[in-house]
């Protein structure tokens, strides 16, 4: 149980025999300590949200052909402080009209349901903030704050386009809320259990290989969740300016814009920890905790990348075709999935290792492969009725 | 319970941390109030109307719609963490209750709820 | 007073005052918000009892779409959302006197019960209480036709949905 193994336990230990050292009782001491620790934990992710922006920026410009920050320090690195000094100065300008109480909240709240999803995100084997046994349901429940502070900003600044943005945003924020909650059940169905410990540790073979569809929905389904292109309602800049955070200015945009960086990194992780293994790397993790951490780190960061990738490449969708899509197409697609996952499942209950991941990775991409048919021949048969409009026309000519 | 305490000092810090940027920002900014820099921003020209309209009833059922689906999604949890202990009963049992709230959806959708139009 | 006891106290007179702003607030979008934190309150008290899955559920399904439904249903039908009318209608004192009668029952009827002294038994450690919702759940002589049933319920509900709210062609 050394330092590199386990670091926590460690530093609690020490910590301890110096607060009760000084005559502090053993359940103050207790909570003292936890409290520095999420202290720790959060004050690092408020500086790695800094040097996301900074991420952000460099590679949204390289996939814009351009280079990005480059004079503000070596690579544009002071960046990110720059933009931190000139959202400080700001003057905080409240629009006269708007509801003093629920528009100075809003971006609290924001800000709050990103940063209390990390209490549940395993860092290393023995390093998680609270081990809840209902982790998935834990991130729905922040992800429900969350879009409780979107309406109140909306309605708050007094804005009937920052109202519709707000509107819109949840809308499409609560819809895609079932297939990501149906795409939960999946590694739940896995691992036994809800508890992100334990769905780490029962990835012995990872559940992308057992069932990818689910991971891409789940994708999918966070991405619109985030509120992101291809589904930024509330951000579309030359629909409705800003969106619900046209009003906002200074730090109060700092916490809307830092934390939904943030919400995009945290939600690379889980879908990592979810379908990638999370801290686990075919035995490294057992080595050392840091160890463990690093490749968290690393494969929620290559989560944010395809999440950013998908942002910088794809269009805009409207919002008519963004709901469609999901009542329509992923909803059913994703009960569809549970229900082939439940079966199989049982059906192979015995069956050896490998015929159960062959089974099911068949069977997502079976599944996948006629959802997809189905999409493509409704569009097809769309297309025609354009289409055929337009041939009669032509053979007028 | 012990848990939960965690959580909630969890809440406490990361809403003391979002509460001092914003005070380190309401400190250090100017204050000059001005009533042109303090209206409604409507891409820069005056309101037009009221800051109220009347919004699509869409959106409502669309809510509605959205908490069946939750409530149902959240009644399979307990089912899908048990669902490797228990043998076939429990999977067609959960089955059946899938379908028949996707018979549920296909009503809607063919009664052109679920049409934003 | 045991700090359990204290913790208990302080979210209780949270969620009662919350539940009294919703009903004397002005602005009926403030009073949505109040009942946001009223809702809040409840589930802090599941997570006190220890019924983990039920203050999740309380929050995604009472914070999350239910709240939103009211909030969105205020927003969408009032034209000028303050109340202008008083505060009281002309037969307060009769609700008065009414709610002050039922207090006094209920205190007199508590007095004798003895559960307000004694402490609830620990559960046993290795208590999972999601497994035993699941086992419970599915199994034939447990809850498996309820948990059918309001399958059917639901989607006897969002037929009544369509057939109330969505009455255009």
């Amino acid at each position: 149980m050394s330092f590199w193994n386990d670091p926590l336990k460690v530093a609690a230990d020490w910590l301890m025999g110096i607060f009760t050292g000084w005559g502090m009782p053993g359940i103050a001491a207790q909570i003292l300590i936890g409290f520095l620790g999420i202290l720790f934990l959060l004050s690092l992710l408020m500086v790695l949200d800094i040097f996301l922006v900074w991420v952000e920026r460099k590679v949204v410009s390289r996939f814009q052909d351009r280079i990005g920050p480059n004079r503000v320090g070596p690579f544009g690195l002071i960046q990110p402080f720059a933009d931190i000094i000139k959202l400080l100065i700001k003057e905080d300008i409240t629009p006269d009209g708007a509801d003093k109480v629920v528009y100075n909240l809003a971006p609290l709240l924001s800000m709050m349901s990103v940063l209390i999803l990390w209490a549940v995100m395993p860092l290393a084997p023995r390093m998680i903030g609270v081990d809840l046994n209902i982790g998935a349901l834990y991130i729905i429940a922040a992800g429900a704050i969350g879009t409780l502070s979107i309406i109140m900003a909306g309605w708050a600044s007094n804005n009937k386009y920052a109202l519709i943005g707000a509107f819109r945003q949840v809308a499409v924020m609560v819809a895609f809320e079932i297939p990501m909650l149906t795409m939960l059940l999946i590694p739940t169905i896995f691992a036994g259990s809800m508890g992100f410990n334990a769905i780490t540790e029962a990835q012995d073979v990872w559940f992308v290989w057992l069932a990818p569809l689910a991971a891409l929905i789940f994708l999918i389904a966070a991405i619109a969740e985030l509120g992101r292109a291809p589904f930024d309602m509330a951000e579309g800049e030359s629909e409705l300016v800003a969106g619900y955070n046209t009003e906002y200015s200074g730090m109060k945009f700092g916490m809307f814009y830092a934390g939904e960086l943030l919400h995009a990194f945290t939600f690379g992780g889980f879908w990592a920890i979810l379908f990638f293994g999370g801290y686990r790397f075919f035995g490294l993790e057992q080595v050392s905790a840091f160890l463990a951490v690093a490749v968290i780190l690393f494969k929620a960061f290559i989560g944010y990348w395809i999440i950013m990738w998908v942002r910088y490449t794809l269009l805009r969708i409207r919002i008519d075709h963004m709901l469609g899509f999901n009542w329509k197409f992923l909803t059913p697609l994703g009960f569809v999935l549970l229900m082939v996952v439940a079966l199989l499942n049982a059906l192979l209950a015995g069956t050896p290792a490998w015929l159960y991941v062959a089974a099911m990775f068949l069977s997502n991409v079976i599944l996948g492969l006629i959802a997809l048919e189905i999409a493509r021949s409704y569009s097809r048969k769309e297309r025609e009725k354009v289409e055929g409009v337009r041939q009669v026309v032509e053979a007028r000519h | 319970m012990s848990q939960w305490i965690y959580i909630g000092l969890f809440m406490i810090v990361g809403l003391i941390i979002p509460v001092g940027a914003i005070t380190v920002a309401w400190i250090l900014g100017p204050k000059k109030a001005n009533p042109i820099k303090q209206s409604t921003y409507e891409c820069g020209i005056e309101t037009v109307g009221d800051s109220w309209v009347q919004f699509k009833a869409q959106y409502y059922i669309f809510a509605l719609v959205f908490l069946i689906f939750d409530v149902e999604t959240v009644f399979l949890f307990p089912w899908a963490v048990k669902l490797g202990q228990l043998g076939m009963f429990a999977v067609i049992e959960g089955i059946i209750f899938i379908l028949i709230l996707i018979v549920g959806l296909m009503y809607t959708w063919r009664k052109g709820m679920l049409e934003w139009a | 007073m045991t700090g359990e006891q204290i913790i208990f106290l302080v979210v209780a007179f949270f969620t009662l005052g919350s539940g009294f702003m919703v009903v004397t607030t002005r602005n009926l979008v403030h009073a949505a918000f109040w009942l946001v934190s009223t809702l809040f309150g409840v589930a802090v008290v599941f997570a006190l009892l220890n019924a983990s899955f039920l203050a999740v559920v309380q929050v995604v399904v009472y914070i999350g779409a239910i709240a939103i439904l009211f909030i969105f249903a205020v927003m969408l039908t009032r034209k000028d959302m303050r109340d202008q009318g008083p505060q009281m209608n002309p037969g307060w004192w009769f609700g008065a006197l009414i709610s002050v009668l039922v207090f006094l029952g209920l205190v007199f009827l508590l007095q004798g019960w003895s559960g307000l002294s004694t402490t609830a038994s620990a559960m046993p450690s290795d208590f999972d209480a999601i497994s035993e919702l699941g086992n419970v759940l599915v199994s034939p002589d447990a809850y498996v036709l309820p948990f059918e049933v309001a399958s059917v319920l639901l989607v006897a509900a969002l037929i009544g949905a369509v057939y109330v709210a969505f009455n255009r062609k």
